[in-house]
């Protein structure tokens, strides 16, 4: 039953021909990005470049001021990554004494947790940005940082009850009956267990921060801390039609990412799989 | 799994201690084995309670206000309010967010359950095609957005292959009407993996016995697909057309990537507009009641497909 025929093979190719049309946007990108300038207009913009080139990364990457690619990328990892830790950190803590706490407290914080899920960022927005323009947060990482890691708590708190659920006491009470701490419990046994729920809260909120465009713009555009999606956003307003140029910035910019999909695909399809759930 | 080591009654809401009903819940002994603290919880929440609670609370006073961002602001009543729905430009920005979330919610599930079914079994490649479907999901919207432009350009590819069988060229991202499409095409054609993921992830839950067995009692691919696949696989689609609904709601970065929000507004979306508002006009008062606007509409949607996939699941 269900077995490979024909007609299966039939299939398989059209679900190529579909999955090729797919990623045409793809060659384009990779083909406009290794053209010179002077081939843009001469040749037809969906023949490769008969001279490939990697000036265009060269001129892209040389940017100084406001069109620093580089300091936008640095920007961009330090952002996301302090605010994976603190998600990690504050969000498997919290998670982990909501789901494992008897008393009521518990169960009512987690339910506050989960209706954030449903609010949406937009309203209040408004106030964060004037209350961090007061304490001179505007513009700054930390602000940043502190802004993600506040609005993706939820999601993370979410992730790691669900885990901590699933997850038998016994190597909890062995240690605790041994004499550990509560907090040398959650230190030596926990936290090593937990490193799967780890992975998908820092897949799935990584990539939302690394992405972030509307927030990053309203807290950093023009600042001296734009992140690559703002920055990418300015520099390629400034660039008019210079395919070459735009589309090498555009492929540095997804290139980290693409890297760390490819090197860790199972895990990425999983976290979204399951993890959203 | 749930029987802890206590001292004394056993305290708490566990599904067993709630079930035996006997137990006192007044008496607060402390149990032999506490798991953390609870004051470990305490950054998190109080980063909720400020990113999420108070904030949008605060968005939600200043929606009634006719604040600019500095001295002092007076409170409006619905001002706000009616100035959005006599602004006619406005007014086009909701129907753009509406027709561009339904338009993805659509599009997307369609597509994205087309492709997992395709993808579900037997075909050789099914997992290195996965992977490939999913990739445009992990990349930044707005540099999608611009590869995307290039294509639509009067000059660009697209235009090449009209050409080639003998169309003629049209301005994509100029005419009012193309231009929210092409919005909308650029938005299902990053995010179908997505669901086609959330989508493998439901069919692997159906047992392929059960297919057998209807397909052995006669019953063709159709009926197998609506009285198998389809129930079984109602979770990952109310999951699905949820987040879609909402992310669609949402929409920002492809329409300041592709138009900018024109042309002559034809593809600006509440989202825009409240960044607009709000931070390009220093309107934050009246920003504000367009993101009230945006919220209500994205929790009533929300409340509304809970509702709606519920009564189905107890129908069924």
């Amino acid at each position: 039953m269900f077995r490979y025929s024909p007609a299966t093979a039939v299939r398989e190719g059209v679900v190529w021909v579909f999955a090729l049309l797919t990623l045409l946007p793809f060659y384009f990108l990779v083909v406009t990005a290794l053209k010179p300038s002077e081939e843009l207009l001469t040749t037809s913009t969906s023949a490769p470049p008969s001279r490939p080139t990697l000036e265009n990364f060269t001129e892209v990457l040389s940017g100084g001021g406001d069109n620093n690619i580089l300091l936008a990328l640095g920007h961009s990892v330090v952002i996301t990554a302090a605010s994976i830790v603190g998600l990690v950190a504050f969000g498997s803590l919290a998670a982990y004494v909501l789901s494992r706490t008897t008393r009521r407290w518990g169960t009512i914080t987690f339910y506050g947790f989960l209706i954030a899920i449903l609010l949406p960022t937009q309203l209040g927005l408004v106030p964060l940005y004037i209350g961090a323009r007061q304490i001179g947060l505007v513009g700054t990482m930390w602000g940043m940082v502190v802004l993600y890691v506040g609005t993706l708590m939820p999601l993370a708190v979410f992730l790691y009850a669900g885990f901590f659920r699933n997850l038998p006491r016994d190597y909890e009470e062995a240690a605790s009956l041994d004499g550990a701490s509560p907090g040398r419990v959650f230190l030596r046994v926990v936290f090593p267990l937990m490193s799967p729920a780890t992975g998908t809260v820092a897949i799935l909120a990584g990539l939302i921060v690394w992405n972030d465009f509307f927030s990053a713009l309203i807290f950093l555009g023009g600042s001296d801390n734009q992140t690559l999606p703002v920055s990418m956003y300015y520099y390629v307003g400034s660039l008019v039609s210079a395919w070459n140029k735009i589309f090498a910035i555009v492929l540095i910019s997804m290139v980290p990412i693409l890297a760390f999909y490819l090197f860790a695909q199972k895990k990425f399809i999983q976290g979204f799989a399951g993890g959203i759930k | 799994m749930t029987a802890t080591i206590r001292k004394g009654p056993v305290v708490g809401e566990g599904s067993s201690a709630a079930g035996g009903g006997a137990v006192s819940r007044s008496r607060r002994a402390r149990p032999l084995i506490t798991y953390g603290r609870w004051w470990w919880a305490l950054p998190a929440i109080a980063m909720v309670a400020l990113v999420h609670y108070a904030a949008t609370a605060g968005g939600a006073v200043y929606a009634f206000t006719d604040w600019t961002g500095i001295g002092d602001f007076d409170f409006i009543g619905l001002d706000n309010f009616r100035r959005i729905f006599d602004d006619p430009k406005l007014i086009g920005s909701l129907k753009n967010t509406l027709f561009l979330a339904f338009g993805f919610l659509v599009l997307t599930n369609v597509v994205g359950l087309c492709l997992a079914l395709a993808l579900n079994r037997t075909l050789k490649s099914r997992y290195l095609l996965r992977v490939l479907f999913f990739m445009p999901v992990v990349l930044s919207p707005l540099a999608v957005s611009y590869v995307w432009k290039f294509i639509f350009d009067f000059k660009g590819p697209l235009n090449g292959v009209l050409g080639w069988v003998g169309m003629e060229p049209r301005t994509w991202l100029a005419d009012p009407t193309l231009a929210l499409w092409a919005v909308l095409l650029v938005m299902a054609w990053q995010t179908t993996g997505m669901v086609m993921v959330i989508f493998l992830a439901g069919l692997a839950t159906v047992p392929i016995e059960i297919e057998e067995a209807a397909a052995i009692d006669g019953a063709g691919t159709w009926r197998r697909f609506r009285h198998i696949t389809i129930p079984s696989i109602r979770p990952s689609i109310a999951i699905a057309s949820t987040l879609m609904l909402i992310q669609g709601l949402r929409v920002f970065d492809q329409v300041m990537a592709l138009t900018g929000g024109g042309p002559a507004g034809a593809t600006e979306t509440l989202a825009t507009q409240v960044y607009k508002q709000t931070f390009a006009l220093s309107n934050f008062g009246f920003g504000a009641a367009l993101a009230l606007l945006l919220t209500l509409i994205m929790l009533v949607f929300s409340v509304l497909q809970q509702v709606a996939t519920r009564d189905r699941s107890q129908g069924a």
